[in-house]
């Protein structure tokens, strides 16, 4: 029977249409997978679900009951559940009051909790596993079982449906099974599960049927065997037919003492492992891409190499060490990371924006590199005098990218530059990345998870999973060795 | 229940409550005057705890409520009514400006729930001026009754009212209802998403803030038989309830009382070195703050939440 019915779901911010006309039907005891990539719409779908953000146009129905358009802690009482990625616990309390929590009823004189909440707190504790840890204050905690208390939060609404924002995230693989085996009790339970995630690989043994989105639409819909053999997720995940320009890693003459080395980097992010073990290195005039979906470690690597986070294992560049340099004297030897938010001054102008950036170069030099710069983004010189908050997303992009470039980089590093652009703006964004690979003799370094663009441009591509590189290699050789690891 | 004789926070409370009993019989009356506003300020500040400790939300105008409390007391006295239905009306009316206020100021994200707080006793210090006729003006509003002229009968007054809104506010904060407030202020998105009507919650608080805030302060008029703006609404004030609060140990109750009680000691224990006594009060606040961010409580029962 189906429990939760969503239909026409749209959702848009001002011009942009995050969600487009989204429908599908979830029965009670059944996992439905929603994946999609970053900027696919897939946690928007969750959040309207839930009430958190209000849908422009569609309904969301309840075992009969519209719920579109209500406070999220209507939905919640009506019997939907929802487990968070990141949540704040409340610190001070202990594990079994941050469960008791979630059994109060939603009342302004309960001024002593009921004696059933204290029996039914530590039911659930052990359930999901937590007995042992139950007096512990969450910061206490590790990672898992912090996850564990946010599905014991979840369990004691006791939800008709739940939803699951990427259950797996930063768990190891005995994790990862227990995991799964708390959420199929969700199952047998009878509860309707939706588990919001990337890749159709990650949900693939859970999940009893796969809803791919793409751009804020429905792309495909079936068993995940059936979604991962799909033409149009193929595309989107794994670029279709791409032609690649790779020049040979023996063509570049610094083969002995790589432009950049990065040697058994470790992140750790309090208790979550961010990075583990990495190894990679960049030529002098190389571009390199290191694919990898949300979360697998790209924006941690390359917050280490610019000197953001504390890292283990050694990065050098040029052959000598960057360890214990401070950020600002790593960008002054040049490297310099166009950060994944685009970071622009939004009130200030294109042109302002662009001095900015050449505020050390000499007057003549600053003048001939806004030039260069205008040349390869035409766009940008016909918006010189326009204020940057009001650029289109592809044009924030194309002046952050050019304003890197006025520090005149010897490793421009590019984090994810396609996030939540359309497909029209990607191409003019590749052209003029492709541009810059052919007219001048700068290093690249470009984090993406959209392969379609990361491809065509790279000499050689690194591929970034759970914090680990699990695959590197000439970029026509990586649908056939890696695409299958990466749907 | 059995964990409360165990509990280090609750002997500091007990024995601080006996010691400030037992006060008139050895202290002068000028101390006890002294103390007899800093029990008024320990209400406020505790007031303005459980809305900042607790749902999350920086009051940068706790005199407003204040201020409200007292006026409406003050000038319903000047008109001949009693002093009890005069202090009930201060306290009626805090509560109903703070919803007035509250309402539109709790919709809004981030720091300008606190800016519109923080304009509201601008607004407030601009109309009792204004209105001089009513509120006395600059000058200040003079009652014609007060309490008691006794200082013992004062002091007590003071005293039984702070420490049984102590207990109120402290025993709330430690309610299931405390605990979604601290779920709200934390993290609100999934606070609702457990089913909480957060703004509820929020505004809840926000009224019994006000209420006691109000209260405190009609009782406070009728104390010193005058209000004004400079002792009652001014920023500076209000900085002073938000001060004793932290300096004393955010998210407690009871840490607000000992901070606002501290400020008024330290003021007058440092009377000697004359204009220089408020830098060094507020030199000792800001290494406090800076050193233990958890404040004076936070030192006294260190180690005991971790045990």
């Amino acid at each position: 029977m189906t429990r939760l019915s969503v239909a026409g779901l749209v959702k848009r911010y001002g011009g942009l249409v995050a969600v487009n006309g989204v429908s599908f039907e979830l029965n009670g005891g059944e996992i439905l997978g929603l994946i999609g990539p970053n900027g696919s719409g897939k946690s928007t779908v969750m959040k309207l679900i839930m009430g958190i953000e209000r849908p422009t146009a569609g309904s969301v129905n309840l075992d009969g009951i519209e719920m579109a358009n209500w406070p999220s802690h209507r939905v919640a009482r009506q019997g939907v559940g929802i487990v968070f990625q990141h949540s704040r616990p409340l610190h001070r309390q202990t594990v079994l009051e941050n469960i008791k929590l979630a059994l109060l009823p939603d009342s302004l004189l309960k001024l002593i909790a009921d004696p059933h909440v204290d029996r039914r707190a530590r039911e659930i504790a052990a359930s999901v596993g937590l007995s042992h840890v139950i007096d512990r204050r969450p910061g206490t905690l590790p990672f898992a079982d912090l996850r564990r208390m946010e599905l014991a939060k979840a369990i004691a609404r006791d939800p008709r449906v739940v939803l699951v924002d990427e259950p797996f995230a930063g768990l190891t693989p005995a994790e990862v099974a227990t995991f799964s085996e708390l959420i199929r009790g969700f199952r047998n339970d009878g509860r309707a599960v939706l588990l919001v995630d990337h890749n159709v690989k990650s949900v693939a043994a859970l999940v009893d049927r796969v809803l791919a989105m793409y751009l804020g639409e429905r792309i495909a819909e079936g068993s995940a065997d059936e979604v991962m053999r799909n033409e149009t997720v193929r595309r989107v995940y794994l670029g279709g037919s791409i032609e690649t320009a790779a020049r040979p890693e023996s063509t570049f003459e610094d083969a002995d003492t790589p432009l950049l080395q990065v040697d058994k980097v470790s992140v750790l992010y309090g208790k979550a492992q961010a990075l583990q073990g990495v190894d990679i290195h960049v030529h002098e005039g190389e571009f390199v891409s290191v694919v990898g979906l949300n979360g697998a470690g790209k924006t941690t690597l390359f917050n280490a190499i610019s000197g953001l986070v504390p890292h283990s294992g050694a990065i050098r560049w040029r052959g000598s060490a960057l360890q214990g340099k401070t950020p600002a004297s790593i960008a002054r030897g040049g490297i310099v990371q166009v950060p994944e938010g685009r970071e622009l001054f939004p009130d200030m102008t294109v042109r302002e924006n662009l001095d900015l950036g050449g505020n050390h170069l000499q007057a003549k030099e600053a003048a001939t590199q806004l030039d260069w710069l205008f040349d390869l983004f035409p766009i940008l010189k016909s918006r010189q005098t326009q204020i940057a908050r009001t650029l289109s997303g592809g044009e924030q992009q194309m002046l952050t990218i050019a304003r890197a470039l006025m520090m005149k980089p010897k490793l421009l590093i590019l984090d994810e530059p396609t996030l939540g652009l359309a497909p029209v703006i990607l191409e003019q964004l590749s052209k003029a990345l492709e541009k810059l690979r052919q007219t001048t003799p700068i290093t690249v370094l470009l984090g993406e998870q959209n392969v379609t663009f990361a491809l065509p441009h790279a000499d050689r591509v690194y591929v970034l999973e759970h914090a680990r590189i699990v695959w590197q290699g000439p970029p026509d050789r990586f649908a056939a060795e890696a695409g299958t690891g990466y749907l | 229940m059995r964990n409360i004789f165990r509990s280090r926070l609750f002997w500091i409370a007990l024995i601080g409550s006996i010691v400030a009993l037992l006060l008139p019989l050895k202290v002068s009356g000028y101390i006890l005057g002294l103390l007899t506003v800093a029990y008024y300020f320990g209400v406020f500040s505790m007031a303005w705890d459980l809305l900042f400790g607790f749902a999350g939300e920086v009051n940068f105008g706790p005199t407003f409520l204040i201020g409200l409390g007292a006026y409406t007391a003050g000038i319903l006295n000047g008109y001949g009514v009693p002093v009890y239905p005069c202090i009930a009306a201060g306290a009626v009316m805090a509560v109903i400006g703070g919803v007035v206020l509250a309402l539109p100021a709790l919709r809004l994200r981030g720091p300008y729930f606190g800016l519109t707080t923080l304009v509201a006793v601008l607004i407030m210090m601009n109309l009792i001026v204004v209105f001089a006729g009513f509120t006395g003006g600059e000058i200040g509003l003079t009652v014609p009754d007060v309490l008691s002229v006794d200082t013992d009968t004062n002091y007590y007054i003071a005293l039984i009212f702070m420490i049984v809104s102590g207990i109120i506010l402290y025993a709330l904060s430690r309610s299931p209802v405390g605990l979604i407030l601290q779920a709200s202020g934390q993290d609100p998105i999934e606070a609702g998403a457990l089913g909480f009507n957060v703004t509820k919650h929020k505004l809840t608080a926000f009224v019994i803030s006000a209420f006691f805030s109000g209260l405190a302060g009609a009782l406070l008029v009728f104390y010193m038989g005058t209000a004004s703006v400079g002792t009652l609404v001014s920023i500076s004030v209000g900085v002073q309830v938000i001060i004793a609060a932290v300096l004393g140990g955010r998210r407690t109750i009871i840490g607000a009382a000992i901070g606002a009680i501290f400020l008024i000691a330290a003021g007058e224990a440092l009377r000697p070195f004359g204009e220089l006594s408020t830098f060094i009060v507020s030199a000792i606040a800001l290494i406090v703050i800076l050193v233990v961010p958890s404040g004076l409580l936070g030192i006294l029962i260190r180690g005991e939440e971790h045990a």
